[in-house]
């Protein structure tokens, strides 16, 4: 980050954790919130035992089961041995060194990144990790959260602090407004597609403009989710009203006297008039539409509207190379229109739309209607508690009635662990937020969307807005 | 971790941009609960292709994996680091990382040596012309040399002064961090009592 008079945000953030600063080295950075989950844990617990070192600071961390975790028979144990030990090997870690764990059955169990806001844990100017890339989900509320290695995770366990190399800064800019069925899912898509998967890489994006303000916290996560997918260290957004409305009587957002306090504290968290940002990035809200992915990585979309592209019209030979070896894994030939896209599946959930106001805008399109025949869609909510309220609100009613499977809540298809899987050679939209080859099981062919293209695909079992309906 | 100086070993060519962690190895093989084993899951889609250099022979025993851009992007799971080094990986080159995973690697002693996008070009070149051709990294001196005469490789490599001296200190970085634990105690005493703890609010 370059010293200017005024500072950014990130900078801010950053200072305030700065536990020791010595040249020629990372700053040692203080971290605020650990978030811990049962696939990048059990060896960081192994390392602390073989060490005969302590967590240091087990108030200050967080465990539940969300990556392989079953969203069918939840109440049974889990029928795969290897998952179940290591679910089992975190419920074990948990109780020897003294974590709280959210497991699976609780009603505060789900997606980490999901529980975090939804507890009030997540709160602006805080440093939050947790060993999962989508941990930059939590800057939507002007913290500065990052995704970690296990090795990091031991790091933390043993001394709630890791060494960091200041990052660059990066501002993305979204002025005007958004059109009628564009969401933040689009603004993300069409970004990255702008800046590529590496655009990002080494900075710390702080998202800024009309249309971020406006967006409510659902959708600025959203965003924030993604920024790994153009190689972000993290993204964040300055909190707001929108940011403290949401906060307001959360388990653990704080109360009475210390309320105004925090408050006080939270509205200095801007970036300052004359700070200067290493690099800026605008995008015209008004003029997105739509947006969907048609190859193998979260950069290679276009405009629902649009079509698969010719590899030939890229200059450079190494996106060129890789949008041929896209196509082929697709199964897709350039010029093909999006819409024509048919698909066999379509999942609606993780930490990028697994919130209650995905599944209501889904809910809305699909209300009334049916699954498309032969298409599969199964809802998977980000967390219990986002369940038991879609449930409140009779919104698993609407899915099921559609022919939609309502399942449990976890991380499920987005990652292809646990056995919610596409089988070789099928093709999903789906709202989660990687279409790597095999992501969603090997030999699966994934498209990213917005829950709102979801529903709509679902119903038309081709790539679809609800506007086509 | 072992101490990483100089090494030298058979480089296997990988020609192929933006190759992600789900690639190196993907979610099914995430779980064992140990550090080791991972070897089996690594590449594993594409393992099944006879020519995918993995398979071939002539780049059996290699120790250098030479990637294109983008490698390691995507998921945070150090698993793609341990199953390189599972099935004998001592050091990834390529012109780009993904940030995690270069970390990662820092912290398990996976070497990942940053090279302009031409010399990574050179390199294929000369260890699919000739797979047996010894390529030596030399930590010390931040350099990597393949092949002899008009046609060898010579070039620097970047890697940051920190991670370079950790990896040649074989230091383990909690340690490293343990010896200034009264910064850390300082730290805290001066922490804001406004930030949350997990500990479950009395009314939950």
């Amino acid at each position: 980050m370059r010293t200017s008079r005024g500072r950014t945000l990130a900078e801010k953030v950053w200072e305030e954790h700065v536990v020791r600063r010595s040249p020629g080295e990372p700053d040692l950075l203080y971290i605020d919130l650990h978030l811990i989950h049962e696939v990048t844990s059990p060896q960081a617990f192994d390392g602390l035992r073989l060490a005969g070192r302590k967590v240091r600071r087990p108030d200050l961390t967080l465990a539940t089961e969300d990556h392989n975790v079953p969203t069918l028979d939840i109440d049974k144990p889990i029928a795969d041995p290897v998952s179940r030990t290591q679910v089992e090997t975190l419920r074990r870690n948990c109780e020897e060194f003294g974590i709280r764990l959210h497991p699976l059955g609780d009603a505060d169990q789900g997606i980490v990144h999901i529980i975090g806001p939804q507890l009030g844990l997540t709160q602006p100017g805080m440093t939050i990790v947790c060993g999962d890339s989508h941990t930059s989900t939590h800057g939507a509320f002007g913290a500065l959260a990052f995704g970690i290695g296990t090795s990091e995770v031991e790091h933390v366990l043993a001394t709630q602090s890791l060494p960091q190399s200041k990052p660059k800064t990066m501002a993305v800019t979204v002025d005007g407004t958004l059109p009628e069925g564009v969401t933040p899912k689009d603004v993300v898509l069409a970004l990255i597609a702008k800046v590529g998967t590496g655009g990002g890489q080494g900075h710390i994006v702080e998202y800024r403009g009309e249309a971020i303000r406006s967006m409510s916290m659902e959708g600025r996560m959203t965003v924030c989710n993604m920024s790994i997918e153009f190689g972000a260290k993290a993204g964040m957004v300055a909190p707001d009203a929108t940011t403290f409305d949401y906060l307001e009587g959360r388990p653990h957002a704080p109360k009475g006297k210390q309320w105004q306090e925090a408050l006080d504290y939270w509205q200095s968290l801007t970036t300052d008039p004359d700070a200067e940002f290493d690099r800026e990035v605008h995008l015209d809200a008004s003029s997105l539409s739509p947006f969907v992915t048609w190859g193998t990585n979260p950069a290679q979309g276009v405009p629902l509207d649009g079509v698969v592209p010719d590899p030939s019209e890229f200059d450079d030979p190494t996106t060129r190379a890789s949008a041929e070896r896209a196509l082929a894994y697709m199964d897709l030939k350039p010029g093909t229109p999006m819409r024509e896209i048919r698909v066999d599946t379509v999942f609606l959930g993780s930490c990028t739309n697994g919130r209650i106001e995905d599944l209501r805008a889904a809910a809305d399109v699909i209300r009334g209607r049916k699954v498309a025949q032969g298409v599969r869609m199964l809802v998977v909510p980000g967390s219990a508690r986002v369940r038991l309220q879609a449930e409140h609100e009779g919104l698993d009613v609407i899915f099921k009635e559609a022919g939609a499977e309502w399942r449990g809540a976890g991380c499920s298809m987005c990652l292809g662990m646990n056995p919610d899987q596409l089988a070789p050679g099928e093709r999903s939209a789906s709202t989660s937020n990687r279409n790597f080859e095999g992501r969603q099981g090997k030999g699966g062919r994934t498209h990213l969307v917005s829950p709102l293209v979801a529903a709509a695909t679902a119903v038309t079992g081709h790539l679809a807005s609800p506007a086509d309906l | 971790m072992e101490k990483f100086t100089v090494h030298t070993g058979k480089a296997m060519p990988l020609r192929r941009s933006d190759v992600d962690t789900d690639q190196i190895i993907p979610a099914v093989y995430l779980k064992r609960v140990t550090r080791t084993g991972f070897g089996d899951g690594l590449f594993a889609a594409w393992r099944s292709d006879p020519s995918f250099p993995l398979n071939r022979p002539e780049y059996r025993g290699a120790s250098i994996l030479v990637a294109g851009p983008n490698f390691g992007t995507g998921s945070s799971r150090e698993h793609a680091v341990w199953a390189l080094q599972d099935a004998g990986f001592r050091v990834v080159i390529s012109s780009r990382f993904g940030d995690i995973f270069r970390g990662n690697a820092g912290k398990a002693g996976l070497l990942a040596a940053v090279v302009d996008q031409k010399v990574v070009e050179r390199l294929w070149d000369v260890v699919e012309q000739e797979p047996a051709t010894p390529v030596t990294v030399d930590l010390d001196q931040r350099l990597v040399i393949a092949g002899e005469g008009p046609d060898q490789v010579r070039e620097s490599f970047d890697i940051d002064d920190y991670t370079r001296w950790r990896l040649r200190e074989g230091l383990d970085d909690i340690g490293i961090t343990l010896s200034h634990v009264e910064l850390i105690d300082a730290f805290e005493a001066r922490r804001s009592s406004l930030k949350p703890t997990t500990v479950r609010p009395a009314t939950t």
